[in-house]
């Protein structure tokens, strides 16, 4: 019984060749330009698809057989979370906050580009590319699937779970995750791979994720370490894919250049402007926190970004535009969206809160030039309406970008105490930018800007602008799932419970 | 120099592969954090099937990394035998 015969089995090479490229035919009575419609529409050449490979080399047989395993591991753990009251771990519920902005903005971007790839392996001719985005929209749905299954428990608890989707089409904030995606999708493939493939999954992924997910771990959230963890075990196949991509559009004809460039520079700004929401969750909603976001900038933006664009740099390809106003950005961001995001709190479906006098200190040690300068006196003053009982609140509505549909908070690149806003009249219409970046991208495509769904526009169309329809619109409760972290429920429950699970009261 | 860097998750089959990674990358500086073991190295970084499989103590496909790979950065080339990372520049 112990005799164990080694099986003859074929070499990695061969292997991906035979079940990825072999797979393939050459089309008899339609041509592949009928097939492949949109290969041409960007202006892309490609002269030929075989010289595309995944460097991993991985083929169905093997994909399969790994990603069962990957979810036979994130269901023993999610299990063993809900049926240890595992939610009362969590270091306190403040950290909710985190998890309801993925919930409502991520996990349904991991959907979009589900589908996404879904296309975009249809449209592709290649074989090896077909087969690379096939596993990858699976992945992707896998994804959103596992997320939204693992934050499923956290709902039967706490508030602000309950209509993510509903917050995912309506809510304000969401709006810009959702175009984001939205954008990459109504772009033609070779830019959708640009914008998700290389962008947002090679240069900005790492940014996201991995400080998610050691924050979870930090907070002693299981649930979200375990969907972090299964999910990014396929983003180091996403990102080779986006840089593969890259590689091959640059390899296959000098022409391509300025349109890939073109591309990374308009989506390098797009995906900035996303990870903002990201910031504010690093350093302020993570009740202990990781590392801040200007450090986390430093290694996988500053380094890491740093690092690919010189290998890039063989090709002609430089930084992308927006690099310099990002870098400049970075020890402001996060405060002044935190700002935003307070002040306008009876609009959201998460609490957020006044930093503590020790939060601060943190603050002022990780941005030493900017918080006790800029934000801390801002705070002070915030704290102080909020112990006279008049607690800051600002019900107007907030100027979106009519790109990245942020509201119109950050400053100047070089002048932090004045606000930037960039105007561009188009047929007789005025739209307001949060930035040079999203003006550029405006300006670039007008026609398709203009058509983009705000949020604050459609509460005046849909609802007259009451904000009370507004709310049932979004399904937000009022009083319950917005609104100030102090004495929401959210923070008796939490309390009550893990007394009672500490106690033997 | 750039830095090239993979990061595993921090776990009971990964501790051999990091052992393994650290003996063929004397270079590698090895960053243990919650959960997670990050590996940075000088340019390039490569990872070794025989290596493991002595660390490990039975056979070992590197496909297998796969599951309990995190992130990793530089342009990739796995064979049978060997996972290599690397920067042009
Ligand atoms: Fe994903
Ligand atoms: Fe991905
Ligand atoms: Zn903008």
């Amino acid at each position: 019984m112990d005799m164990k015969v080694e099986k003859k089995k074929l070499n990695l090479k061969d292997k991906y060749k035979l079940l990825t490229r072999d797979l393939g035919w050459e089309p008899s009575y339609r041509s592949k330009d009928e097939i492949y419609p949109y290969v041409k529409y960007e202006g892309l050449k490609v002269h030929d698809w075989d010289k595309w490979e995944d460097p991993f080399r991985l083929t169905m047989d093997a994909y399969w057989k790994y990603q069962a395993e990957k979810e036979r591991k994130f269901y023993a753990i999610i299990d063993a979370h809900t049926q240890n009251n595992g939610h009362l771990n969590i270091t306190d519920a403040r950290y909710l906050t985190a998890l309801k902005i993925f919930l409502q903005a991520i996990s349904p971007g991991e959907y979009a580009a589900h589908k996404g790839f879904a296309r975009a392996g249809r449209e592709f001719a290649g074989v090896g590319t077909q087969v690379a985005c096939q596993m990858q929209a699976i992945d992707e749905l896998r994804h959103a699937q596992t997320q939204i299954h693992a934050m499923s428990n956290y709902n039967r608890y706490y508030n602000g779970f309950h209509a993510f989707a509903d917050a995912r089409d309506r809510i304000w904030y969401t709006s810009v995750a959702r175009s984001f995606f939205d954008d990459s999708m109504s772009a033609g493939p070779f830019e959708f791979m640009i914008a998700i493939g290389f962008s947002f999954e090679y240069v900005l992924t790492n940014l996201l994720f991995v400080p998610f997910m050691s924050g979870a771990a930090y907070n002693g959230d299981m649930a979200t370490v375990t969907f972090g963890f299964s999910a990014q075990s396929d983003e180091a196949r996403h990102m080779t894919l986006g840089l593969e991509c890259i590689k091959f559009m640059l390899e296959q004809d000098p022409d391509n250049l300025p349109i890939v460039q073109a591309w990374i520079d308009k989506w390098f700004w797009r995906g900035f402007r996303v990870l903002g929401l990201v910031s504010t969750m690093m350093d302020y909603m993570l009740p202990k926190r990781v590392m801040s976001w200007r450090e986390a900038w430093e290694i996988y933006g500053v380094e890491n970004g740093g690092a690919l664009f010189r290998d890039l740099a063989r090709y002609g390809i430089r930084p992308p535009k927006g690099w310099d106003d990002a870098e400049k950005a970075i020890d402001h961001m996060s405060h002044q969206l935190m700002l935003g995001l307070y002040q306008w709190s009876f609009g959201t479906a998460f609490h957020s809160w006044i930093p503590s006098d020790e939060d601060m200190d943190w603050l002022s040690a990780k941005y030493p030039a900017t918080f006790d300068k800029h934000y801390r006196p801002r705070w002070n003053h915030i704290k102080k309406l909020a112990a006279a009982g008049t607690p800051y609140k600002n019900f107007g509505l907030a100027k979106l970008c009519q790109c990245c549909q942020l509201p119109i908070v950050f400053t100047e690149p070089d002048d932090p105490t004045m606000l930037c806003n960039r105007e561009t009249t188009y047929k007789g219409e005025k739209y307001h930018f949060c930035s040079d970046g999203c003006q550029d991208v405006f300006e670039h495509e007008p026609e398709k800007y203009i058509q983009a769904w705000l949020p604050m526009p459609a509460l005046f169309q849909d609802q007259q602008g009451d904000i009370g329809a507004w709310m049932d619109w979004v399904s937000l409760k009022d009083g319950t799932d917005n609104g100030d972290y102090a004495g929401s429920e959210d923070q008796r429950n939490f309390q009550q419970w893990r007394g009672l699970a500490t106690s033997n009261q | 120099m750039s830095t090239v860097f993979i990061a595993l998750q921090a776990n009971e089959e990964t501790r051999p592969i990091i052992d393994a990674i650290e003996l063929d990358n004397p270079r590698a500086v090895v960053h243990r954090q919650p959960a997670m073991v990050k590996i940075d190295a000088p340019d390039e970084l490569v990872i070794r099937k025989q290596t493991i499989e002595e660390q490990l103590g039975r056979a070992f496909d590197l496909q297998e990394l796969q599951i309990n790979l995190i992130t990793l950065s530089g342009n990739v080339d796995e064979d049978d035998e060997t996972l290599t990372l690397r920067w042009n520049s």
